[in-house]
């Protein structure tokens, strides 16, 4: 019993960190039929958010809500990566949709761009200009009605984006001087060093339970329940799958399609820079942290099915149940009396690579009986 | 285009094709002023890709030592004094490119040596370029060994003057003695070759290896090794860590999450954190671990303490150094000691003179053996709270390096030696 419950938890821990990174791409690749290249690299946007916003709780102002850094960073991430998504939607994507291979070539050239833009620019810069590019883009919003009537858009627009650089401006630079750290250009990978109430771990029927692994499975579980209410609940959301059935149908009902476009994107990247910080509390923050896991988000998104958030969900838990029960040679200790060259074959997949290529192999095999993965989609598709 | 400015470009190529430029003269650099020529070098390395942030500190080190070496007046060959000028390509982490840059420098720029490589993956990719052309590479990297050319100078460490020293004090006077070994590493040539001599040392000293694993590179998913490691070891234990860069930032923050710690009775041994790698993972993961290196930056002697200050003046103040970076330090005052005792920068004459070489390197008085390695000192460090090494042992005097391993059977009993040409690059003892 203690045995098969270490190893489930083993199984839903590895599992959830993949479900939390595909989440955003089994959104914007399910319902927008975008293969998005970049996705890693928005995950290492959030992830550096971690270290930036960890950085500035660590100024003597904010000490004292210290621990409490993890909770924002999630908020601040989420918008980072949601705005560098929306930005990356309206500048390239946009022009790319219904062309799938010219997607994929755009945004693997974007994730390069992005890959070397954290080496060669500092960090305190970058901050900078993701706060001008969003100061810029919500102060038009924000704005009384009655501006408008007095001066004409274009100078409103123009007085906007000239506040919100010389914010952008201010806020490099204090940060350069407030936090030295920030101020230079560095390949070197940075630490993020979760707070001292998520390090460690507890017992439970003489299983250690590591707290950030359990921290990162109720985030997992937040970003799920909070997607699918958005999902099935809201209104942007229903008009989010009625764009998705049938796009010149909903057109024709009223509903902007561009936004929905802006708007699924936007929430893809931005859940996107959600696992950034789930990954950084496990392992370093370096400009290659989205290459390792992007294969992993295609995988679990081809397995579940594309397009159904319940596919990916299963998907991912199923993957992460076979590495650990493959990768830890579990099945010998469930079962001790196997037949020898049964034993002798799981004892050769027993290790990290091996069970890594059966794995693979697995999901080869299961692909070739369903091509669509767990869930197909049904009925009739238009545009995808 | 003029008659004479044609003339003129014809010659500048002339003159920048051949290695030592004659400068007619005009000595406009400032680096040694009484010099009375040039010599231009190689330095090859990563400066950008993966491995930019690690091979990126050697490129800084072998700066600082020409710099220094040219202040102090210069390689001086035959009674004339040559300004050491360097030639920086960069490998950009990719292994054909080193073999490609290689070739330019050998070729094209005609350098008399190149400084280079960190992987043992772009050492292996060089080396044919080296032996092809007898061109002479000087590697600064502790390595697993198991080779011997005739066209590279080894300055790191081989596995006697590392791994196994290392493996013999966490067997017999460690907290952890006479309990069973876990190896983990990073899945390429150097974790494996080195774990395959720590197994068969630790069976000859009386020990047990309960298990080993390796991390795909690429991936950090280390919870199903962590899972193995309690498995394999439920009453403590030594861990054996070769594990490459990021890898480790995941698995010590992880190990630290289930209780794998010193407290409780599991000791990690790593061969690829030095001072630098402390600081990017964090001492707070790292403290009471261990690490074995032949140059640590809490060596309390002058010459040490000199080495440490120069790179901070010449580098920034919150710049450390380590092992690496000592040892590229070294191999550049070898090859001007080396060209010094032969009189010429001819690749066939320095490589005969090479051997016998002596320097006083930051880690204590070094020595070129014939099977082009160093004679080094080796020492075992605690990791403590501010990120440098609590030097726990070191080995009375220099190391012998052993090009051919004596725990591994298939190089068991076999050694090299450059300078007999019957014995060469193996030969029985």
């Amino acid at each position: 019993m203690q045995l098969i419950l270490e190893s489930l938890f083993n199984g839903v821990a590895i599992g959830s960190v993949l479900l939390i990174a595909a989440l955003g791409l089994a959104i914007v690749f399910g319902l927008m039929g975008v293969i998005n290249l970049a996705h890693g690299e928005l995950m290492m946007l959030g992830a550096y958010s971690t270290y930036v916003t960890q950085l500035i709780f660590k100024l003597p102002a904010l000490k004292p809500f210290y621990n409490a850094y993890v909770i924002v960073a999630i908020a601040v991430a989420f918008v980072v990566s949601g705005i560098v998504g929306i930005l990356l939607e309206r500048s390239i994507i946009r022009r790319l949709y219904g062309d799938p291979l010219e997607t994929l070539l755009a945004t693997w050239g974007v994730s390069l761009i992005l890959q070397q833009f954290v080496r060669s620019v500092p960090l305190a810069y970058g901050t900078g200009l993701v706060v001008a590019l969003l100061i810029g883009m919500l102060l038009p919003i924000g704005l009384p009605k009655k501006l408008y009537e007095k001066f004409s858009g274009r100078i409103i627009r123009l007085a906007c984006w000239a506040i919100s650089a010389l914010l952008g401006v201010l806020t490099s630079n204090s940060l350069s001087t407030a936090i030295s750290k920030l101020g230079r250009a560095s390949a070197r990978n940075v630490d993020v060093t979760a707070p001292s109430w998520m390090r460690g771990g507890f017992d439970l029927w003489n299983i250690t339970f590591p707290i950030t692994r359990l921290v990162i499975i109720v985030i997992t579980l937040i970003a799920v329940l909070g997607v699918t209410w958005f999902l099935k609940k809201s209104v942007w959301g229903i008009r989010i799958r009625a764009v998705t059935q049938n796009r010149s149908m909903s057109d024709c009902l009223g509903i902007s399609t561009e936004t929905v476009d802006v708007l699924t994107f936007g929430i893809g990247s931005g859940l996107a820079g959600v696992a950034g910080v789930a990954v950084s509390l496990l392992g370093s923050v370096g400009p290659n942290v989205g290459g390792s896991y992007i294969v992993g988000c295609f995988m679990v998104v081809v397995l579940g099915g594309v397009g159904n958030l319940l596919g990916t969900i299963i998907a991912s838990f199923a993957i992460g149940i076979m590495t650990d029960l493959i990768g830890a040679g579990r099945l010998l200790t469930i079962w001790p009396d196997m037949p020898t060259p049964l034993a002798s074959a799981v004892d050769f997949f027993a290790t990290t690579s091996m069970a890594r290529v059966m794995v693979f192999a697995l999901i080869v095999i299961f692909l070739q009986f369903r091509p669509a993965g767990l869930f197909p989609q049904k009925g009739r598709m238009v545009e995808v | 285009m003029s008659l004479t400015k044609r003339l003129f470009l014809g010659l500048t190529s002339v003159v920048v094709g051949s290695s030592i430029t004659a400068c007619g003269g005009s000595n406009q650099a400032t680096g040694c002023p009484d010099c009375d020529d040039q010599v231009t070098v190689g330095i090859l390395h990563s400066l950008s890709g993966t491995m930019a942030i690690s091979e990126s500190t050697l490129v800084d080190t072998e700066k600082m030592a020409i710099e220094e070496i040219n202040a102090a007046g210069g390689v001086e060959v035959n009674g004339k004094k040559y300004e050491i000028k360097y030639i920086v390509e960069d490998g950009a982490s990719d292994w054909p490119t080193f073999a490609e840059k290689s070739k330019k420098l050998i070729d094209q720029d005609k350098v008399p040596v190149v400084f280079g490589g960190w992987t043992s993956a772009s050492r292996k990719a060089m080396l044919p370029v080296y032996e092809s052309k007898d061109a002479f590479l000087y590697y600064p990297i502790q390595y697993e060994a198991q080779e011997c050319s005739n066209n590279i100078f080894y300055t790191g460490a081989t596995p006697n003057q590392q791994s196994e020293p290392a493996t013999e004090f966490m067997f017999k006077r460690s907290p952890a003695a006479g309990k069973p070994f876990f190896l983990v590493g990073s899945d390429y040539v150097f974790p494996r070759t080195s774990n395959t001599i720590t197994k068969e040392q630790v069976k000859s000293l009386g020990g047990t290896v309960v298990g080993e694993d390796y991390l795909p590179l690429g991936n950090t998913e280390v919870a199903p090794i962590i899972s193995k490691i309690k498995k394999a070891l439920p009453n403590g234990g030594v861990i054996i860590n070769t594990l490459n860069g990021d890898q480790n930032v995941a698995f010590f923050k992880q190990i630290q999450d289930v209780g794998i710690t010193p407290k409780n009775g599991y000791y990690v041994m790593s061969y690829s954190i030095a001072e630098e790698e402390i600081s990017t993972i964090g001492p707070e993961f790292l403290e009471g671990h261990y690490g074995a290196w032949n140059y640590m930056m809490s060596i309390n002697t002058p010459a040490s303490k000199k080495f440490a200050r120069n790179f901070k003046k010449r580098w920034g103040n919150d710049r450390v150094v380590a092992d690496p970076q000592e040892s590229a330090y070294n191999m550049v005052y070898l090859w001007k000691a080396a060209v010094e005792k032969a009189g010429s920068f001819d690749d066939n004459v320095v490589r005969e003179a090479l051997v016998g070489v002596k320097f006083d390197a930051p880690q204590g008085p070094v020595q070129v053996m014939p099977n082009h390695h160093l004679s080094q000192t080796v020492r075992i460090g605690e990791i403590t709270a501010n990120g440098q090494f609590k030097i726990l042992e070191s080995t009375d005097g220099p190391v012998l390096p052993q090009a051919w391993n004596q725990f591994e059977p298939s190089s068991k009993g076999y050694a090299c030696d450059w300078t007999d040409s019957r014995k060469g690059e193996k030969y029985r003892l």
